[in-house]
């Protein structure tokens, strides 16, 4: 399949993690110095040279574990802390808001747009910080540049590409439900109404040529839709009017539901969290050799940012974790999912750690009581 | 026109590739062959006509080397020929072709893959049997592979590489109309909407190049002469094969087309795409003025689900089936 996923990829999973992270940190009062911080870091680190040359080589899309570590490498580029169950949580609302975006996009080559969506609000997040602006806006001139000669046949690929990746997770999002767009079973709705996307005439009519190319007739049918002009296009420019609203803030107005996520019941998907998320985590680091497994104490001039947290989630929370900590000390099989793949993103990972501030510390299980616990799957 | 009858459950949902659905029917036997794709695995079920028995199978895409990470399949079709029928499963990796009912694969080809992966991406996709003995697979390159097959065994060759596609090839289809002598015999098409109109023997001949408007091909038919092709606006165009005349233009969907069908006993067309809704049309051809009618029958909604894959069941266009992107069942209809 495609091999140009990537760099599309991270900048707009990356984009859907910014967005949460800024409404999660403003909805916990944290300081405008840390946010700013926090977010300023980790779009330093995803948009630096390093990273997105790795990103734009072509090569095939990573499996969703490996993903998940580097977005995790990166959301740790920042003086910010996740734990593995939080970035369970975060992966999946990043997930499922970009397969919307994907699934709902008119045509393939407005992926782009959806692209662009997350970097112009990226370039609005740390406008204050010129050096980071400047690395946005390279980076985006580059992905104009990369993708200015793919044909809407190869976009098509691409999205393909994407759908295959996001198939069968159906995970629930408040803020999709409230705004009916994705069904209470997890599913998201399609119109068959609305404006056609450009190039894509109306459908309805059938027309007939002799053989010197004019029309003799023309008929309609009933399309059993109410299907409207296409509105004007988008712009593919380093600026400009992206006319789609997909891949733009839907955090903007400060609900803190919005970030919640269920489970249906009755679907099963390869992206279930983890139980040995950090087994697997510091397993998967010792194999990239590049993050330290053991304690480092005294180091903490960083802080710790619990995303999803109410009193009865933490209570739950609290049963849920011990639950899954007995669960976890007596399965002894850690299952490595496509090393090679792992092995292609080590050198990713190599890179987003080059801007750690520190190394990593592992979660000691214990120290993780209190105000770090999270809400759990709701089916557990 | 037609209702829906009971669904048949697949063990993983279809994934979002042009054809994701391929039907075979096996009359002796009083039964009927679907498989759907996903990811890296061929869905197989196998299921009576008297709806009472159901079985299934798996294939998975063949590694030549374990190391290397999951091959994605593009597509796989039932190849219809005089003596056999034969199972093609194309992947990033290579082809593979199974017998129908995917016990025993006959014949694997590898794609030459470059040690570094280039821009463009590698793989097979476009499968048809061609008249008496070939089978025709596309590749991203362009190229199609031409493979001389026996009426039983696995000493199946590659005969001929056909070089005129400059695209990657999305869907070929060829014309079997038994003892009938056509003039074309195969048509294939790429992610420009070019068509190419060919003649099997030999050395395959091409006919007629057939203009695309950059705008991808998905899926093809060719019917009495006249190819039926859909593309990624949502339009539906008829040609003459053989000229390229134009004799018709339908603004049929909102989305990319996903799927086309002919039941060529009845001239029945069926047309499936992204915005949820699957077309059953009438095709009508008076050799006289040469020209072609198209008349809409029938539409199914699909609710919110990017149809991947719609296709008749039968010669006639009694019964069709269709399978949706992320939907784990194969939806069928009859005629009321």
């Amino acid at each position: 399949m495609s091999v140009r996923t990537l760099p599309l990829v991270f900048i707009n999973l990356g984009g859907e993690m910014l967005y949460i992270l800024d409404q999660r940190l403003r909805a916990h009062n944290t300081s405008e110095d840390n946010s700013e911080k926090v977010l300023n870091d980790i779009v330093w680190t995803m948009f630096s040279k390093p990273f997105m040359d790795e990103l734009l080589k072509p090569q095939q899309l990573y499996s969703h574990r490996t993903l998940k570590t580097v977005l995790t490498r990166l959301a740790h580029s920042s003086i910010m802390r996740l734990n593995p169950a939080s970035m369970d949580r975060l992966y999946e609302l990043m997930i499922m808001a970009f397969k919307y975006q994907v699934f709902v996009c008119p045509r393939p080559k407005d992926l782009l747009l959806i692209s662009y969506n997350h970097i112009d609000a990226i370039r609005e997040l740390v406008k204050d910080t010129p050096a980071v602006v400047n690395q946005v806006d390279e980076t985006h001139r580059k992905i104009i540049e990369v993708y200015a000669s793919s044909s809407e046949g190869e976009f098509q690929l691409l999205r393909q590409t994407l759908l295959i990746f996001f198939q069968d997770m159906h995970v629930r999002v408040s803020l999709f439900l409230k705004s009916q767009v994705q069904n209470p079973n997890g599913r998201f709705a399609l119109l068959t109404s609305g404006p056609v996307p450009h190039r894509v005439d109306v459908p309805g009519l059938i027309r007939t040529f002799n053989s010197k190319g004019r029309e003799v007739r023309r008929s309609e049918f009933p399309t059993g839709g109410s299907y409207t002009s296409p509105i004007r296009e988008g712009s593919f420019e380093l600026h400009g009017d992206r006319v789609i609203r997909l891949g733009t803030n839907m955090y903007n107005v400060n609900h803190p539901e919005e970030t919640h996520t269920s489970k249906v019941p009755s679907v099963k998907t390869d992206d279930a969290p983890n139980l040995l998320a950090k087994e697997e985590l510091n397993l998967l680091a010792r194999l990239m050799g590049s993050m330290k497994a053991e304690n480092v104490p005294g180091v903490e001039t960083g802080f710790r940012i619990s995303l999803f947290t109410t009193d009865q989630e933490e209570e739950e929370a609290w049963v849920a974790f011990l639950f899954l900590y007995s669960l976890s000390s007596l399965c002894g099989v850690i299952n490595i999912q496509a090393m090679q793949d792992e092995q292609a993103a080590t050198e990713l990972a190599r890179i987003a750690g080059q801007f750690a501030e520190r190394e990593e510390e592992s979660d000691n299980p214990s120290s993780s009581k209190g105000d770090d616990l999270l809400a759990m799957m709701d089916d557990l | 026109m037609y209702h829906k009858e009971k669904s048949i459950q697949i063990k993983n949902s279809a994934s979002a590739l042009y054809n994701n659905l391929s039907v075979l029917r096996i009359a002796p036997r009083r039964l009927t062959y679907f498989t759907v794709v996903h990811a890296n695995v061929v869905n197989m079920v196998s299921a009576s006509w008297d709806g009472l028995n159901y079985s299934h199978r798996q294939l998975q895409s063949k590694e030549p080397n374990v190391a290397t990470s999951t091959s994605l399949i593009m597509q796989a079709a039932f190849c219809v020929l005089p003596s056999r029928d034969l199972l093609v499963v194309t992947s990033q990796k290579g082809i593979q072709m199974y017998e129908s009912d995917g016990s025993i694969m006959v014949y694997w080809h590898a794609l030459d893959t470059p040690e570094t992966p280039t821009a463009q991406a590698v793989f097979a996709r476009g499968i048809s049997a061609v008249w008496e003995n070939y089978i025709c697979v596309g590749v991203s390159s362009g190229s199609i592979l031409v493979f001389d097959v026996p009426s039983k065994g696995s000493n199946i060759t590659l005969s001929e590489v056909l070089e005129e596609h400059k695209e990657s090839i999305t869907d070929m289809a060829s014309e079997c109309s038994g003892s009938q002598e056509c003039i074309a015999d195969l048509v294939s098409a790429d992610d420009g909407g070019n068509l190419c109109v060919w003649k099997s023997g030999e050395e395959f001949q091409l006919l007629n190049k057939i203009s695309g408007f950059d705008m991808s091909c998905s899926s093809v038919k060719l019917w009495k002469g006249t190819v039926v092709a859909g593309y990624g606006t949502g339009q539906i165009r008829l040609y003459e094969a053989v000229t390229g005349i134009l004799h018709a233009e339908v603004n049929a969907h909102a989305r990319w087309i996903y799927s086309l069908d002919i039941a060529p006993f009845s001239g029945l067309l069926l047309s499936a795409a992204e915005d949820s809704l699957v077309r059953v049309w009438h095709l009508t051809m008076t050799p006289e003025t040469n020209s072609v009618e198209v008349a809409h029958l029938h539409n199914e909604c699909v609710t919110d689900t990017q149809i991947c894959g719609a296709k008749f069941c039968d010669g006639d266009g009694y019964a069709f089936a269709v399978t949706g992107y992320d939907l784990s069942e194969i939806i069928r209809y009859t005629q009321s």
